[in-house]
Parts: C-alpha cells; structure tokens; sequence
C-alpha cells in the first residue's frame, strides 16, 4: 500500500515516538514574525538556552508594520517595542532577519516562498495559523502558539500528533472572473468550518493541478478557515519551476537532486486516505463570505440563507450573524453596500492577485465615499508591481497604494476599520472584530471582486466587468 | 517535572459562554497582542464581548459577579478557532480558569492549552448543555472535572468526558511541560537531522 505526502514526511522527520503517543517530529523551517515570538526568545533566555539550529529560522516583520508612514521610531509606542524586541532576539540568537532594509520584508507567507526557503517535502512551523499557506510545495506546515516556538527555538523539535489525511478532489475549469479564493471559500463552505478537525487537507484534482503556485498559495492558506491545520498539495512541474533561481534553492546539479527527490514526495497513487470528498468547480460562481466566519459563504447571484435553512452551518450560527452584520435573511449578496475595499494579505496579496484586481479597476473609478486600499504582500512583490506600472493603474482608479504588511486583515497595525464599516476584503477571516471595529463588518472575497465592489461601492459580479 | 505539575482534576465553579465557532480574536482582540510579555494579558479576555464602544459593559458571563472566581468554562463547538495567538488560552489561564470543557476545540487552541497546563476536554452536546445550565443556575456550587475517571461532576450527575490520551497522560503524569521532554533527546535530534537530504543541499543551513 502507498503512502500519503503526509505519511512520508512525517516519518522522515520523526525522531522518536513519545511516551504518551506523540511524535516528536523535527522542523525543517521554522519562520518567525514579531507577534507571537518575543515571549518564546525570554522563555530561553530564561532557561539558559540558544537556539539549537540558528540557520533553519528566519523572522521578517509584519503584523505590526504601518503601511503608510514606515519610519523609525513607529509611531506606536507597543510597535515599536515589539520591532525592537524582534531586532534584539535575531542578533542575540543568530537568526537572519528580512527587515525593512534588506528589501526582502513582507508577510511571512509570502516571504517563506518568495526566497525559496518553502520546499516540498519539509515540516515547517510559524507561530500563525495561516502557516497552512506553504503546504502549496507539498510542505506539511502548520501553526503553533509561543510555547511550541520555544520549543522549536531551543530543540528544533515539537510534540504532536500525526492528523488523518482527507482529500478533497476539485475537478472542472474555472469560469472567467472565478479564482482560487473561490475555490476555497466554496470547500470551507461545503466542508464546514470545524469540518477539518483532525485532518490534514491534501488538495487534489485537474482544477488544483492546473493552478499557478500563487494560486495554490491562496487554496492552503485557508485550509485552517476549515478547521484542517494543514492543507497541501503535491509537488509537480509546477512546483519545481517556480522554485528554480530563487535564493535558498540550490544550483546546477544540486537543483536536479532536489527536484527528483521533491517529486518522489507525493503522494503515491494507490495511498489511503481517511477520507475522501469531491468537488465540481466548473459551475462555481464567485463567493462571498458575508457572514462571522469563512463558512458563512455565498455565490454572488444567491440570496442570503435564512436561518431555518442549514446550509450555511448552524442555525443558531446564522441567527448571531445576522444579528451582528444587520444583513437580512433572503437578501441579495449585491445589494449590500461597501464602505472600504482591502486587497491583500498572505491569502491575495501576490503578484497574481494584483494583477487580476488592477485588470477591474483599470479605466474605471472607485465609487464616491469608499475607501480603497491595495497593499503588496512583500517588498518584492511591491517593486514587481512598480516594474509593470501597477501603482498607477491603482492610484488613476483612486485606489490608495501601500507598503508591504498585513495592514487591514488584522488590526494591529493603523490600518482598520471604523464604527459600523463594512469591508470588502481579500483577507481570510470575516470574525467579529477582526478588522479593528468591534462592530465594523468584513465580506472575503477574491481581489478582482474587491476591486469590482470599490467601483461600484457595493458588492458586484466580477464577471460582467472583465 | 515536579510533583506539582500533575493535573490529576481540576475542582472549582464553572462559567459557561455559549455559542458556536467563538475564535481567538474574540477571546483576545488583535490590539492586545502589541506586547512583549503575556504578564497583563488576563484582564483583556473577551475584552469586546464583556464591553461597547465606550466601555459599558455588557450581558457576559465573565462580567456577571455571580461567577468570579470561577475555574472551569464551559463552551460550544469549535471553540478557539482561528489565529494561533497563544494570547488567548494564556489570558483564559491568567483570568482564572483551570480547565475547560466543551462540545469540541479548535487543534491549535488546544494544543497550546496543553502546552501551558491548561487542561481542554470535550463531552456529548446534551452534557455540555446540562453542565452550562448547571453553571447559571447553580454558579455558587463546585464542578469537578475528574481526569484520572474521565468524568465531570456536578450536582448528583456524573458525564463522562473525552480527552486525547496523550494530552491526558500529559496531565496525569505532570509532564505537560513539553520543553524538557524534546531536550532529552537531542543526539536523537541529530541523527534526525543528519537524514534529511535537504539540510545537505539547502544554501541557508
């Protein structure tokens, strides 16, 4: 019998089975940002320790990061000290850190892949659930709290126990307008939003085969939206390409070994999986998470469920949505009105994503009293778009043009809704508060569909403007 | 790992907060993470459920005196979803709370309430219902939840609860604290290491 990714590279990182059960698996990347990291570094210093393998962490900086005015000191006091903090730990313990200086900056899911330190067949860890992110490699990675940083920090090792595997087949060709933000909005909805408790995702089927590795980026990332901390999908031609001349990849015949080996990765073609579920995405329509989780997703031409109808999760569930949001059962999607329209985040803030929002808004304008902003997921993802003029493109359809952060996904940072707003947001998580305002309200969707409600300042069909 | 890292049961008053699906940045709003130390965190749980805009509070159970003090919350389904942030279970764990049951958990919510010697167990929907019914009508009498037994008593009623076996033996043996376990083995570590094709190939090693 065949084995899964999942099965080989958990065997190949083990180090020893646990008394009481559990792996103790190696990491073989670890990556670090300034939020859920400074009390893991004092742990070790409390306890005397170093970091064990220095040259297999790297931090960047991005939480916290103002989009707009980025000089020293920030102007927030508790920012500023978290920099200064994260500064301090990657000098003390030897671990290189992307600052704003080294070009290289941006959030840590769009930074891991961009300089190739995101490889097939390697466990990797972040204190940040969005860590799902790098499994598009066919990487098993996953997010931890501070304590479990401490212990990658200091044995680059972590207890856990092996998840079950769930396939979930996506089949048929994406209409235009309709991206992988939909493709997994679309499965968080049809799988639930606790439906991945215990399982890891392996992403599979000619839809996902065919998707560029930004796309696939954008699929894993919210496979933790679902409930399933991993989320992957096999290493192909795809993965191999993208990964050649990036800079922790190796050259020349170095490159051929690692290539063959990634692809000896996969999942073999006669594995077992613990569960298996299929998806037709030729029919699928652009979605809306309109709701106060990434479950409570509709397609753009529907109305909003009432709660009596279960298949947008538990009653009680929409009952306090609707409570919350002030949105009415039965009511059109696109009736709902926008006051600000967010592009970007580690889910939708690549090149790829950019290019498709500033396709819409090319020529048009975004409609009076919204506010719109378009924020690169890294630094080199920021100088790419200035390269093929998209800034321009933005700013002639009034849209704000940032620096690299996650800025609006999270509210740690200036930027954040206000009172009652609600935001049209290419981000992966529409929970009350999210965004800064108890009360503000958040609509996920793909960036194209962003750029298309900032025009028409109210949520609208992609499809009818491309 | 000394005698008083066993968690054999936890003893106290229980809390219920209802509902489904509750995530992290609910039990700890994003603003609060701008710190470097987890010393302070406690007072801010649930922060933007217990007050509005202007800081007045609201109907919740973590502002209701009939239940201060209380050791053992009682949630939903999914409880914990969402963001990683530590600051979550560690403000749950610095307002008070022992150990908490609920219907089921978010992995990593739960993962890192084991890492911190928090103890998460999950009980049958119709249990979970009788204990938080329990909890607001009877909030000045004590719940033992029993992790050597598997059960939650309350009243005259004893439920069995579930807990994974490893996290459970963790709790029972006071090994919870998984630091000094990992750091036991690190020849093991290196060998581990000195397989990996990619640690041989890789540029940053």
């Amino acid at each position: 019998m065949g084995k899964t990714l999942l099965d080989k590279v958990w065997d190949l990182h083990t180090v020893r089975e646990l008394p009481n059960g559990q792996t103790q698996l190696f990491i073989g990347l670890h990556l670090v940002h300034e939020v859920t990291s400074p009390q893991a570094f004092q742990m070790l210093r409390e306890k005397g320790l170093r970091v064990a393998y220095p040259g297999r962490t790297f931090a960047t900086v991005d939480h916290i990061v103002p989009t707009d005015q980025q000089g020293r000191p920030f102007l927030d006091g508790l920012a500023e000290e978290m920099m200064v903090a994260l500064e301090r730990n990657c000098r003390e313990f030897g671990v290189r850190f992307f600052d704003f200086a080294s070009g290289e900056q941006g959030i840590v899911h769009v930074v891991g892949p961009e300089q190739g330190l995101t490889q097939p067949g390697l466990t990797v860890a972040c204190g940040d659930s969005h860590t799902s992110t790098h499994g598009a490699f066919g990487a098993i990675a996953f997010g931890v709290g501070t304590t479990q940083i401490r212990d990658i920090l200091a044995t680059q090792t972590l207890a856990l126990a092996r998840p079950k595997v769930r396939r979930v087949r996506v089949s048929g060709n994406l209409a235009a307008g309709v991206y992988a933000k939909d493709v997994i909005l679309a499965i968080v909805r049809t799988l639930g939003v606790n439906g991945g408790i215990g399982f890891a995702y392996e992403f599979a089927g000619d839809t996902i085969e065919r998707m560029s590795m930004e796309e696939r980026l954008t699929v894993c990332n919210m496979a933790i939206e679902g409930g399933a901390r991993v989320g992957y999908i096999n290493p192909d031609r795809t993965t191999v390409e993208f990964l050649k001349g990036r800079p922790y990849v190796p050259a020349g015949k170095d490159f051929d070994r690692a290539a063959a080996w990634w692809l000896s990765m996969g999942s073999d073609p006669d594995a077992l999986f613990a569960d298996n579920v299929n998806l037709n995405a030729a029919e699928l329509e652009p979605q809306i998470a309109w709701g106060i989780n990434p479950g409570q997703t509709v397609g753009v031409t529907e109305r909003l469920p009432r709660p009596e109808d279960s298949r947008n999760g538990s009653r009680a569930g929409l009952e306090e949505a609707y409570r919350f949001t002030s949105f009415e059962p039965g009511q059109e999607v696109r009736q709902i009105p926008i006051n600000v329209a967010f592009i970007g985040s580690c889910t939708n803030g690549r090149m790829s994503d950019l290019r498709e929002a500033a396709r819409v808004a090319k020529g048009r304008r975004v409609a009076g009293g919204v506010k719109a902003i378009v924020v690169p997921g890294s630094q080199k993802v920021q100088r790419q778009a200035e390269k093929e003029g998209l800034p321009e493109v933005f700013r002639a359809a009034g849209f704000e043009w940032r620096n690299a952060g996650c800025s609006m996904c999270l509210a740690m940072n200036p930027d954040k809704l206000k009172g009652r707003e609600i935001c049209a947001s290419s981000s992966n998580r529409n929970f009350i508060g999210r965004q800064g305002s108890p009360t503000g309200r958040t609509l996920l969707m793909s960036p194209a569909m962003v750029a298309a409600a900032a025009i028409h300042g109210r949520v609208s069909d992609v499809r009818e403007m491309l | 790992m000394s005698l008083d890292s066993k968690i054999p049961s936890v003893q106290g008053r229980a809390v219920a907060v209802p509902g489904d699906d509750i995530d992290t940045d609910r039990i700890m709003p994003a603003r609060y993470l701008r710190c470097v130390t987890f010393e302070s965190i406690g007072q801010y749980t649930f922060q933007d459920e217990r007050f509005d805009a202007v800081g007045k509070p609201k109907a919740h159970p973590f502002n209701d005196p009939r239940h201060r003090g209380a050791s053992i919350l009682v949630v939903n389904k999914n409880f914990g979803c969402g963001s990683s942030r530590e600051h979550a279970p560690q403000g749950i764990l610095r307002w008070g709370i022992r150990a908490i049951v609920g219907e089921s958990f978010a992995e990593i919510f739960a993962g890192n309430c084991t890492a911190i010697g928090l103890p998460v167990v999950t009980a049958a929907a119709a249990a979970v219902r009788e204990l938080a019914a329990f909890a607001s009508v009877r909030p000045d009498e004590p719940v033992v939840l029993d992790l050597s037994a598997k059960t939650v008593r309350f009243g005259d009623r004893t439920v069995p609860v579930e807990m994974r076996e490893s996290a459970r033996t963790l709790f029972l043996e006071g090994t919870w604290d998984s630091a000094a376990t990992l750091i036991g083995a690190m020849d093991r570590v290196r060998e581990t290491a000195a397989r990996l094709p990619y640690l041989a190939w890789s540029p940053g090693r």
